[in-house]
């Protein structure tokens, strides 16, 4: 698994100012945010998280969503759902947060080399996984096939279009989106994410499998890929959990024996299915 | 290592002496009809001549027919306060106007702490929150200010009560010193026993004949200390009386939790019916987590002051008992007091182990005296273990 490389310890638990030159609004709810650091800026790996912070209103755990090769640009994609999250849809440029971190094991592109890679993304469930996506096309001598399933409830929820028309366009990467509901102009398919893994072009016995979005979109498209024959061991999910310390010690992250934030938040799918399998744990 | 007996008016010296060295010194005093450690001026505050009475929902306080000065079991609640303060500021946001700010870090404690008192479980306690905040990803930087320089003075169970089961647990009553270090004595350990803090004097409180306080220095600062403290030599009879004492407090502990197997039973149990029956008498009030003097859980709470200027980051005791805790996104993971009380209890006794390499319980029977409702954690698990519903696979 990858790991963070090591920081300072006060790094890990106090949060430091950046200063947003950058909003994007991917969505109705959703913007990326970018910040520069002015010191040394943070390294990441894809997947990894940090705790962002907003002046008086408090934490919340936000995905790297930028590209990890440059770290001295460095995004979150953030979805208001509440006090925190809302408040970051609202920064505008010049404005500082905090952030501390990054948090976490990683998505385990090393184990995924010479193998098929296939990502399967639901609704922001994208940001995670762009770094990722950057990496492997960065080196995309590694990998056999990169697919990329896309799944959002409208076309008006998909977040990163620019990227996926770019994507669309490279012929290094197989490109698949879907939405749940169609609306009048859109020409692409129609269906919920799990209804592509039985269709696109992949070696089930040679892929590695990373999925990221709502627990039960994982759920299913864990029970598409072992139905199209791929080991459960190579299926990698990331888990959300309410958190508040990110580095083992508020409990909130707890699942069975597993701290989300000191663990996870990347799991193989036969580390955590029996967890998230019983009920209320 | 220095041993020897001293008198307790010499236990006065000994206050005296580490608030001399720039000691904030801690220890047991009567306050509410309970007992609680706070700020010590004096070995006049102690709880001379008191014992408590504890059962399933019960902690009160008796009068005991002698000058004891440590003739109780435990405090309400724990020394955790100390270490881990309910409300901690972890570092404040200060604006440098157009909406930009820059962070400072909470002042480390300029006072170290000494705390009188400690009993063997509560040792086990303190060793096993070092584990949580010192040797985690990162060394937390409130709990390590307050626990850096502390010092610890144990003293051994004469009067347990009888909510106690430290000898299930493998944490007390009483505690070996010797050229090893520090051990509990009067039960046996097991896997999952959770090594002691490390004291730096063992006092033990000696009631036959003469009122005495038999006290061994297991670091050098305690032998420094002990050094500068009137005491005289240990005879046998001083060490035939501890042993005696200790015998007895150990006979008089009666309650049991088996912890052969613990972590299986209960994580094979997870659809036992009795979590349902316990639920139905749970009132999640979130009780035993407060008084449990392992429970860490913490949330963080965010404020400005009047003028806007300052923005506080700051943490506080949670409870894995509340809706809020689980909170994430549109629901909680956790809604029915059954898996509330199903992770506190499984988190204790099972998931713990796997976590941190110990147990998070030390027997201090906390839990038991200051439920509302008197639920009894050492009977919820002989009720699973009664009928234990895993398939029995050959
Ligand atoms: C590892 C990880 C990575 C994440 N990455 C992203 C991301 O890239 N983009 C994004 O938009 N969101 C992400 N989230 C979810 C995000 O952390 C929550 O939406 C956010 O904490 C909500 O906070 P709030 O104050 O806006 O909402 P409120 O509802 O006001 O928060 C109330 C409480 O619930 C908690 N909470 C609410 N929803 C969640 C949730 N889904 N997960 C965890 N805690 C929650 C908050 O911590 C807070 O304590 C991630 C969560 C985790 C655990
Ligand atoms: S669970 Fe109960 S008996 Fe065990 S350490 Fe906590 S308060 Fe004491
Ligand atoms: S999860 Fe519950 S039992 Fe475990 S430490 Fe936190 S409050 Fe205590
Ligand atoms: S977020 Fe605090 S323990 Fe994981």
């Amino acid at each position: 698994m990858t790991v963070a490389p090591e920081l300072p310890v006060s790094d890990l638990l106090t949060s430091r100012p950046y200063v947003v030159s950058t909003v994007r609004q991917q969505t109705h709810d959703i913007v990326t945010i970018d910040v520069r650091p002015e010191g040394e800026p943070i390294a990441f790996v894809p997947g990894q998280f940090d705790m962002v912070y907003v002046y008086g209103t408090g934490e919340a755990a936000i995905s790297a969503s930028s590209d990890p090769a440059t770290p001295e640009l460095l995004s979150h994609t953030i979805r208001a759902v509440g006090g925190v999250t809302q408040a970051l849809n609202e920064l505008q440029p010049g404005a500082t947060i905090g952030i501390r971190g990054p948090y976490g094991r990683g998505w385990p592109l090393a184990a995924a080399e010479g193998r098929d890679l296939v990502i399967v993304a639901g609704g922001i469930g994208l940001a995670p996984v762009r770094p990722a996506i950057l990496a492997a096309l960065a080196q995309r001598e590694r990998f056999s096939r990169i697919a990329l399933l896309v799944g959002a409830r409208s076309p008006r929820d998909l977040v990163f279009r620019d990227d996926l028309d770019r994507w669309t366009a490279d012929r290094r990467i197989d490109v698949h989106v879907t939405v749940d509901s169609a609306v009048r102009g859109w020409s692409g398919r129609v269906g919920v994410v799990t209804t592509l893994i039985p269709r696109v072009p992949f070696d089930p016995e040679h892929a590695t499998v990373l999925t990221c979005g709502p627990e039960t979109m994982m759920w299913f498209t864990g029970e598409a890929l072992r139905k199209r024959g791929v080991d459960p061991a190579q299926v990698y999910v990331t888990l959300e959990r309410n958190m508040k310390c990110a580095v083992g010690t508020c409990g909130h992250c707890q699942l069975g024996p597993v701290f989300l934030c000191r663990d996870g938040p990347v799991f193989a799918w036969p580390e955590v299915a029996d967890l998230l399998g019983e009920r209320e744990l | 290592m220095r041993s020897g007996v001293m008198t307790p008016t010499a236990l006065e010296s000994l206050v005296l002496l580490l608030r001399d060295r720039g000691y904030r010194v801690v220890g047991p005093q009567v306050r509410d009809g309970t007992i609680v450690y706070d700020e010590l001026a004096s070995t006049a505050a102690l709880p001379r001549g008191w014992r408590d009475v504890q059962a399933p929902g019960r902690a009160g306080l008796e009068r005991r027919d002698d000058d004891a000065l440590f003739g109780y079991a435990v405090g309400a609640s724990g020394w955790k306060r100390e270490l881990f303060p309910p409300r901690q500021r972890l570092w404040e946001a200060v604006s440098d106007g157009d909406a930009s700010f820059h962070v400072v870090e909470a002042p480390e404690p300029d006072q170290p702490l000494a705390f009188l008192g400690v009993r063997p479980c509560e040792l086990a306690a303190i060793g096993i929150q070092d584990r949580v905040f010192l040797h985690g990803l990162a060394e937390d930087r409130v709990y390590a200010g307050h626990r850096r320089g502390l010092l610890l003075v144990a003293v051994e169970c004469h009067a347990p009560a009888a909510t106690c089961f430290c000898t299930s647990i493998g944490t007390g009553p009483g505690l070996d010193v010797d050229a090893d270090g520090v051990r509990a004595a009067g039960s046996a350990a097991h896997a999952t026993t959770p090594a002691p803090a490390v004291p730096d004097l063992v006092l033990t409180e000696l009631l036959d004949g003469e009122h005495r306080l038999l006290v061994r220095a297991a670091t050098d600062e305690g032998d420094d200390l002990l050094a500068a403290l009137e005491h005289r030599e240990a005879t046998t009879g001083d060490l035939a009386a501890r042993a005696a004492t200790l015998e007895a407090a150990q006979a008089a502990i009666d309650r049991h939790l088996e912890v052969d197997g613990l972590h299986d039973l209960l994580l094979g149990n997870l659809a036992h019916p009795r979590w349902d029956d316990v639920a139905a008498r749970c009132l999640a009030c979130t009780n035993c987590t407060l008084v449990c003097p392992t429970c860490f859980c913490s949330t963080t709470e965010d404020t400005t002051d009047l003028t806007g200027e300052h923005a506080y980051h700051e943490r506080r005791w949670d409870s894995c008992f509340t809706l809020e805790f689980t909170h994430t996104g549109p629901a909680s993971v956790r809604t029915s007091t059954r898996s509330r009380y199903r992770q506190w209890l499984t988190h204790k006794l099972a998931t713990w182990v796997d976590q941190f390499d110990t147990t998070g319980c030390v027997g201090c029977g906390r839990c038991i005296a200051w439920c509302p409702v008197g639920i009894d954690l050492t009977e919820e698990v002989a009720a699973i273990r009664a009928t234990d519903g895993r398939e029995v696979t050959a």
